[in-house]
């Protein structure tokens, strides 16, 4: 394909880990990768190059010395212009692990009114020579708009309701350890898919790998023409299936995801409370069960516990929610790594 | 001054007031139309000066019903002198202008100052509109009957709606005995919320907020009822949803005192615009999607909703055209989606933008000119719009077969924020002239001047 955002992967050795190449040889086989602003910017080869480079990665990760000269001598900015702790943190080990130097900067969007500032600041860090940045911002877009502006590539760590490409990466990668190859795989997204750039992005990456997709969610908060019994052309996303009823919706799926729910939606009139939500909506034991034995609960967190996921099943054996926090740093490690030890003639 | 006496020769003139149709001369003398001849005249009349239009459309100057000139208060973006550059360079004679202005066009001393200026700063004819309300607030309205003396047509609080249903009952019963239209900006907010482009496919998979097309219809329900019950003249702006469509004819067909418009861009972009790609649904979201110069209230909609504007122009529930021209600096478009203003640069490429339906068998040509000329004279209830005999010679050269490739650099306007930057359009203005005067000329670059 053509698009300015399409990637073209170079299937050198992606699985291999990047101590055991060495700077040099990596540099020669680096893929193309020029940013990842959402999963609809790779192919079914990209991706799985990169769960299979994270794969090495995670290795790393467990290791008593975690710490690899991949990166060394690049310079890393993550600028949240959001409140975040997981992600950003994520992100500042993966590349502290692979040598980088990691600059964390937090701005408040608030002060952030006028656009002319992160088109400024986006020339800042451009002139600054920075080797990769990595963006949250409550604008969806802005990557995209600060990937016009800058030579570095852009790692979208969330932008508005839009995409959270890394986060779909490593939901993945979890469910690929728990459930192999994802094809004809039946996976149930419960919650706020209305506002949730997670959902967007798991729901491209996922039917990307074949997977069928289930959503189920209280009618205001799922996207408009979102019905159950309406046809895909009816809402634009191909492969996507709309259950009304949770049980239903949980019933056989071989995973369960459930999306974070804000009380702010509660504010802006999409629900009565929370205490309905959690009865009609949330993820228990008894609707855990519904799904196939052993099916593996997911969660973007953090956690509404005692509203969209019982703490039961938070904690319980079936949920894989610490595995994917683990995963995450593996797979921003083989995201930056990708994007970071690409050569300058680019 | 021009020369005192001058004639088109050749051209096809369309003057849809009259009912003409057909290859002959336009004369006129001391800047009016002296008479269009039956048929090309065989030798140049004694003592004419010549403009050549063979193979062009003589047609009236266009009437833009709703255009933001910006000036006072918003000089960088556009004022009373680049705004009517533009106007003529897109054909357009007579433009008027909202009253959203700093300060803002609510009484009559601001109206009377922007008269006088555009009389020294304009080239070509500017109307203005007045606030329906004080500051454009919507609380308590601002003086009409002043404003109408010093010459308004009409009323707009622009941007804003007037959402308390009382202060737009009492404006409409007001400005009916004014004989002047309540122009309501139709949007009912508390369903717009943060929505920043038309809710639908486009903004669930852009991830940006979305305004549903029914905020705009809520309120033209609303409006039409009331201007059923006062007896007011009301004009609906920029129309761009099919149940707005249905309101309005429905309404029409009661025998309501309603006229609506309709923008270039709401007959021909829809919400793919906001991808980026010329309106193409792309495989991959990319760098240049989000393209802030599509964002524009009401928002570009969907194809469903293109398809009933246009049948409804065609059928003449909608009635005019008009630009909604709206400049923006590039600081309020170089940021977010989210962040940008809304408004698009529009004056420059209306005419090319809407002989698309001309090319595409939609609408006739006489037809759409009629939409830009006598259609906007009726509701202005001015002498403007037609060649007829005696009138002001605002007079446009069409040449509607041409293609160009819109440059946003090129613009006379002050701002470059089009949709369109790079886009070929067929059909173009040749030349404009005011009162017998050319203030545009297409050809003076290439072919010469004007002889």
């Amino acid at each position: 394909m053509t698009s300015p955002g399409k990637t073209e992967v170079t299937q050198g050795n992606p699985a291999s880990t990047p101590d055991e190449q060495g700077i040099a040889s990596s540099e020669a086989t680096a893929p193309a990768l020029r940013h990842l602003l959402d999963i609809d910017s790779l192919s079914q080869a990209d991706v799985t190059a990169i769960l299979d480079s994270a794969e090495g990665m995670l290795e790393v990760l467990g290791r008593d010395v975690k710490k690899t000269p991949a990166l060394r001598g690049k310079t890393i900015v993550t600028v949240f212009f959001e409140n975040s702790t997981r992600t950003r943190i994520s992100f500042e080990e993966a590349g502290k692990i692979l040598g980088a130097d990691v600059i964390n900067v937090s701005v408040s969007a608030s002060s952030v009114s006028k656009g002319e500032s992160l088109y400024n600041t986006a020339l800042t860090l451009q002139a600054m020579q920075v080797d990769a940045l990595v963006m949250r911002h409550p604008h969806s877009g802005a990557p995209h708009f600060v990937a016009r502006h800058v030579n570095a590539p852009v790692v979208n760590a969330g932008d508005g309701m839009h995409a959270h490409p890394t986060q779909a990466l490593l939901d993945l990668f979890t469910l690929r350890q728990k459930l192999g190859d994802l094809n004809g795989k039946r996976i149930t997204i419960v919650g706020d898919v209305l506002y949730s750039r997670v959902a967007r992005s798991d729901i491209l990456a996922l039917t990307m790998m074949g997977a069928e997709v289930i959503v189920c969610g209280p009618p205001t908060l799922l996207p408009v023409g979102w019905k159950p019994g309406k046809s895909p052309a009816e809402y634009g996303y191909e492969d996507v299936k709309i259950i009304g009823d949770v049980d239903e919706a949980v019933t056989g799926a071989d995973a369960v995801m459930t999306l974070r729910i804000q009380r702010e939606r509660q504010d802006a009139g999409h629900l009565p409370d929370m205490r309905e939500y959690s009865n009609r909506y949330g993820i228990n034991r008894r609707r855990l069960a519904l799904a196939k034995p052993g099916a593996p609960l997911m969660h973007p967190g953090p956690m509404n516990e005692g509203v969209e996921i019982s703490s039961e099943v938070a904690h319980g054996a079936q949920s894989v929610v610490e595995q994917q926090v683990r995963n995450g740093v593996a797979v921003r490690m083989a995201v930056l790594y990708m994007l970071c030890s690409r050569g300058k003639e680019q | 001054m021009t020369s005192n006496r001058t004639v088109i020769r050749n051209g096809r003139v369309i003057d849809p007031a009259q009912g003409i149709d057909r290859v002959a001369d336009v004369l006129f003398s001391n800047g009016r139309i002296d008479e269009i001849t039956g048929a090309p005249l065989a030798t140049i009349p004694e003592g004419h000066s010549v403009i050549d239009a063979s193979g062009l459309v003589v047609a009236p100057g266009f009437i833009d019903l709703h255009t933001h000139l910006r000036d006072p208060g918003y000089e960088w973006k556009e004022t009373l002198e680049s705004g009517t550059r533009a106007a003529a360079r897109g054909g357009f004679t007579t433009v008027c202008a909202m009253p959203n202005t700093d300060p803002c066009q609510d009484n009559a001393a601001i109206i009377e100052d922007v008269i006088r200026r555009a009389e020294r700063d304009a080239i070509v004819r500017v109307l203005l509109i007045g606030a329906i309300t004080r500051g454009r607030h919507g609380k308590t309205l601002a003086p009409m009957g002043e404003m109408a003396d010093a010459g308004v047509i009409g009323f707009s609080d622009d941007g804003d709606p007037v959402e308390d249903s009382n202060v737009m009952r009492q404006a409409l019963g007001y400005s009916s005995s004014l004989g002047l239209p309540i122009i309501n900006h139709a949007e009912e907010r508390s369903l717009v919320r943060g929505g920043v482009m038309n809710e639908g496919h486009v903004a669930t998979r852009l991830g940006l907020p979305g305004a549903p097309a029914s905020a705009e219809a809520v309120m033209i329900a609303r409006d039409l009822e009331l201007a059923a019950l006062t007896g007011g003249k009301l004009h609906v702006p920029h129309v761009s949803t099919a149940a707005s469509v249905e309101l309005v004819r429905a309404a029409k067909a009661r025998g309501i005192d309603v006229t609506a418009e309709v923008t270039p861009h709401h007959l021909t972009l829809s919400d793919a615009w906001v991808y980026g790609m010329h309106g193409e649904v792309p495989d991959v979201i990319s760098p240049t999607a989000y393209d802030t110069n599509t964002k524009v209230n009401p928002p570009l909609r969907s194809r469903a909703d293109i398809e009933a504007v246009i049948a409804a122009l065609v059928d003449g529930t909608i009635d005019v055209i008009a630009t909604d021209h709206a400049p923006h600096a590039a600081t309020d478009k170089v940021c977010t989606f989210n962040e940008a203003a809304h408004g698009i640069n529009v004056l420059e490429t209306a005419f090319a933008q809407v002989m698309q339906l001309v090319h595409a068998g939609t609408i006739s040509l006489p037809d759409l000119i009629a939409r830009l000329t006598s259609r906007p004279a009726e509701i202005l209830g001015k002498q403007t719009g037609s060649l007829v005999k005696g009138s002001a010679a605002d007079i446009v050269l069409l040449d509607p077969g041409v293609a160009w490739t819109v440059s946003a650099q090129d613009f006379v306007s002050l701002s470059r924020n089009t949709p369109l930057d790079g886009v070929t359009l067929k059909g173009r203005v040749s030349a404009t002239l005011f009162g017998g005067r050319v203030v545009w000329d297409a050809r003076a670059t290439t072919a010469g001047v004007l002889s």
